[in-house]
């Protein structure tokens, strides 16, 4: 009942952010990042079981400076911490990261002094993937769930605000910080 | 080798710097920094080459960035515990890690005999089918490195195959923890027996296909032959077992020499090479496959009705396990039995499962040939609830020690096929 | 007649349950506490209050037990070493048999010398070393670090295990590297996680952990978990320093 309905056949409006988060979504360029039994479970996702091709993402790259997503794929030591920061430092903006496995995600069960309790104490995570490992199928899904994520990204001044809106959130919200005194 | 002290380093920092030293100087020699983040070294390697133009004459492996602390966190938790962390070691042959764990705590416990005959023959056919899928990883983590992904492709789509019956038996793709002190966590599921003769029909077919491909391929002798040599002094120095040995011309398999778990039993041949290359690693790779085969066909024949567990109320878990609509747990007979039928039955499943059972003070070693060569368990206890140390001596670990031997010497690009003919996993390596 | 009898009575009293309770209680408590891990809340495995330690055993000959086939042949190996190492015979402490395997418990000293025979002799040729493993015991005072190696002979099909001990307070044991090179690794790793000091070794550096790190993880007396990440400067503390789950 509005105007779009005036327009001739053939033409679809939608705005700057959804094009580029199309645009953005559709070629999704993974950096290899494989630590451990998550890794074999990737390359298994980039066989011809499963076929991550189906999501643009065959093109597994070598180089972070040619990937936007950083699949962390296995738990990650206190030797490899500064390696995965520099290679998270040396992928172009905008990029993204899936903690692929409890290990990434929260050290799991390897709650000792070797391993990083979680990849997010040194980049920041998008998507959390559980399981252990989490089934290629599982990767999947989370790739299409930051897909979701990415095409419905804002731009500009809305990403600003937007930003400002959730930190004013998460400052209300009540943190399970132990009491430093 | 050149005998000038000056040289490139090219092993981090900032590539500005690298190249006003480049052209400060004539050196030829090179060193660069291969990993830890590297998609040709198998995991996170890291390998520091010296390099002469295209020639390797110095190869460095730093190793260490996998460690996990497995084997100090096993100390935290008890025996049954410990089958849940050996199996993330080595993650392409965990059936083997659970195995040679469970033998040294079972040695340790003197029950070694009184496993019942089903449980090691499930252990002996999850094994093999373990060692395929491992075999197939090898195979095609090494045509992606060297840039042949249909290698790549085909292998994991043959793995599949057998993780479709591992998914079946254990319940898990990879990580089982199925293989259990005292005998197996379940019996095998309905339909398992059917599935798996299947895989026998399918599997020699699917073989037979990458033999094709691959044999006699121009462009794969090219890469593989009379490359990354080594013989079998070599081998006996550096600890090489496994298939690297057996295609240096030792036919020394542990299933052979030391059996466990039944395998005097079973008829079965060790395939032997005397190429001592990458190619020789291959064909006895691929033949050690249609071994396993032989000896799941034989399994199936063992598998008598009987308990996968020990009889032994101190030691097997307490619960039969069944598969419910919110996964596997306890059965639901079980459940019964304890909540209404008999308190001490409550107790005692109360006692073993919380606090486990009592290994007697002492150490054992125990070994079995996993997929990469000997899989050696020491464990030590002090009569605990709990492991006082375990320690793993890992194929993988020991065999990358022969990288400098296999290496240097030769071309950069054969650095790629070495590291990938030893079919070292970084999970094991670093434990 | 009756001095046999006297004789039976008096083995016969040894193992009373009242003398061997005694015993029992006289052994020094190895451990106490509701649940042996005392570095993290975690009480999976209760076990018990005390654990008391229990003497070193030395088996005597002959070393084979006809009821267990895997020890049928540990006189031939025992004589051959005893052979091949002459009059530096007391190199070996004890003989220990259990579990169907064989351990020899040698002064430390000696280690290199006995691999060596191990290695060359004919009778004995234990090609394969699979590697050493470093145990922690801190309440054997003296001998708290254990290194365990174990040799394969592939001419014999036999397997021994060879156990020196080093005490805290001077944790050097020699290294084997010039007889078995595969022990590079393995020596590098005992040392980066029980900071044994293996002498001779060509090169003995950090291998698992990164060379800066303080301390040798896997020693009872280092903690579990709870270590903080650095990275540039900034600390995270660990995660049950930071959030509580109450």
């Amino acid at each position: 009942m509005g105007l779009e309905e005036k327009l001739p056949a053939g033409y679809a409006l939608t705005t700057v952010e959804q094009v580029v988060g199309l645009a953005r979504k559709s070629s999704m360029w993974p950096a290899t990042f494989g630590l451990a039994c998550c890794a074999i479970e990737m390359m298994s996702a980039g066989g011809p079981d499963y076929d991550i091709a189906r999501f643009g993402m065959e093109k597994f790259g070598a180089t972070p400076r040619q990937a936007d997503l950083m699949i962390v794929a296995g738990r990650v030591s206190q030797k490899m911490a500064p390696v995965l920061r520099q290679i998270y430092d040396q992928m172009p903006e905008p990029k993204w990261v899936i903690a692929m496995g409890v290990c990434a995600s929260s050290g799991g069960m390897f709650n000792n002094y070797a391993i990083v309790q979680g990849v997010d104490h040194i980049v920041p995570v998008d998507m959390y993937l559980p399981g252990c490992p989490p089934r290629p199928e599982m990767l999947l899904d989370a790739v299409v769930k930051l897909h979701d994520k990415v095409q419905n990204t804002k731009l500009g001044a809305h990403r600003e605000q937007e930003i400002a809106e959730t930190e004013e959130r998460m400052l209300r919200r009540s943190l399970p910080l132990v009491d430093k005194d | 080798m050149t005998t000038t002290e000056d040289y490139i380093d090219a092993s981090g920092g900032d590539w500005d710097d690298v190249i006003e030293k480049a052209q400060a100087t004539s050196a030829e020699r090179l060193v660069v920094n291969m990993g830890p983040q590297h998609p040709s070294t198998h995991g996170v390697l890291r390998l520091i080459l010296t390099l002469d133009g295209e020639t390797c004459t110095e190869a460095r492996v730093g190793i260490g960035y996998l460690h996990t602390g497995i084997e100090k966190n096993m100390e935290f938790r008890t025996w049954t515990q410990g089958t849940t962390f050996v199996t993330r070691m080595d993650y392409l042959t965990p059936l083997f890690n659970e195995t040679a764990y469970c033998l040294a705590v079972e040695k340790l416990l003197d029950i070694t005999d009184r496993i019942p005959d089903r449980a090691n023959v499930i252990r002996v056919l999850v094994m093999e089918i373990n060692r395929m899928a491992s075999h197939f990883v090898a195979m095609a983590t090494f045509g992606m490195e060297l840039g042949a992904t249909t290698m790549m492709t085909n292998g994991f789509r043959e793995r599949e195959l057998c993780l479709d019956i591992l998914e079946l038996i254990t319940g898990l793709r990879m990580n089982h923890a199925y293989v259990r002190p005292g005998g197996v966590a379940q019996d095998l599921p309905p339909g398992a027996v059917g599935k798996i003769k299947e895989l026998l029909k399918v599997m020699p077919q699917r073989i037979k296909v990458m033999r094709k491909l691959l044999d006699e391929n121009p462009i794969y002798l090219a890469r593989t032959q009379d490359v990354a040599h080594l013989n079998l002094a070599g081998c006996m120095a550096l600890g090489v077992t496994g298939p690297m040995v057996r295609a240096s011309g030792l036919g020394w398999d542990l299933r052979k020499a030391q059996p466990y778990c039944g395998y005097e039993g079973y008829d079965f041949d060790v395939p032997v090479s005397d190429g001592g290359d990458v190619y020789a690693r291959y064909r006895v790779r691929v033949a050690e496959m249609d071994e396993s085969l032989k000896i799941i066909e034989q399994c199936l024949d063992k598998l008598t009705p009987g308990p996968v567990m020990i009889e032994d109320a101190k030691i097997g878990w307490p619960a039969k396990l069944a598969l419910g609509s919110d996964g596997l747990g306890n059965s639901p007979d079980h459940i019964a039995h304890i909540m209404s039928g008999s308190m001490e039955a409550l107790i005692h499943h109360f006692k073993l499962v919380t606090e486990g059972f009592r290994v007697p003070e002492g150490q054992a070693y125990s070994a079995v040939e996993s997929a990469k060569g000997e899989l050696g368990c020491h464990a030590v206890s002090d009569g605990g609830t709990r492991p006082y140390r375990v320690h793993f001596r890992d194929p993988s670990f020991t065999h990358l020690q022969a990288v400098a031997a296999m290496c240097e010497g030769g071309t950069v690009a054969d650095v790629i096929a070495a590291v990938a003919s030893i079919d070292p996993v970084m999970g094991g390596v670093d434990r | 007649m009756s001095n046999e009898y006297e004789r039976d009575r008096d083995e016969q009293a040894e193992e009373l349950p009242a003398v061997q309770g005694r015993e029992r209680l006289a052994a020094p408590v190895k451990r106490t506490g509701m649940f042996g891990a005392n570095t993290t809340g975690d009480t999976s495995g209760y076990g018990g209050l005390q654990v008391r330690g229990s003497a070193p055993v030395a088996s005597t000959r002959p070393f084979a037990d006809p009821d267990d086939p895997r020890t049928a042949d540990y006189d031939r190996v025992a004589d051959a070493l005893e052979a091949g190492l002459g009059e530096r015979g007391d190199a070996v402490e004890r003989v220990e048999v259990a579990h169907g395997e064989m351990t020899f418990h040698v002064r430390r000293e000696a280690l290199l010398e006995l691999v060596r025979v191990l290695r060359d002799d004919p009778a004995l040729r234990y090609e394969l070393c699979t590697g050493v493993s470093g145990v922690h015991f801190p309440d054997h005072e003296g001998r708290e670090l254990k290194a365990v190696y174990h040799f394969r002979s592939i001419t014999h099909n036999s397997a021994i295990r060879v156990q020196t001990t080093a005490p805290d307070a001077d944790p050097h044991v020699p290294s084997i590297v010039s007889v078995y090179p595969t022990n590079d690794w393995h020596e590098r790793e005992a040392w980066d996680f029980f900071g044994i000091v293996f002498d001779g070794h060509p090169a003995l550096t950090r291998i698992q952990m990164p060379d800066d790190w303080h301390g040798h993880p896997q020693r009872k007396d280092y903690p579990l978990g709870g270590v903080p990440v650095e990275y540039r400067g900034a600390t995270v503390p660990p995660p049950d320093d930071r959030r509580s789950y109450q």
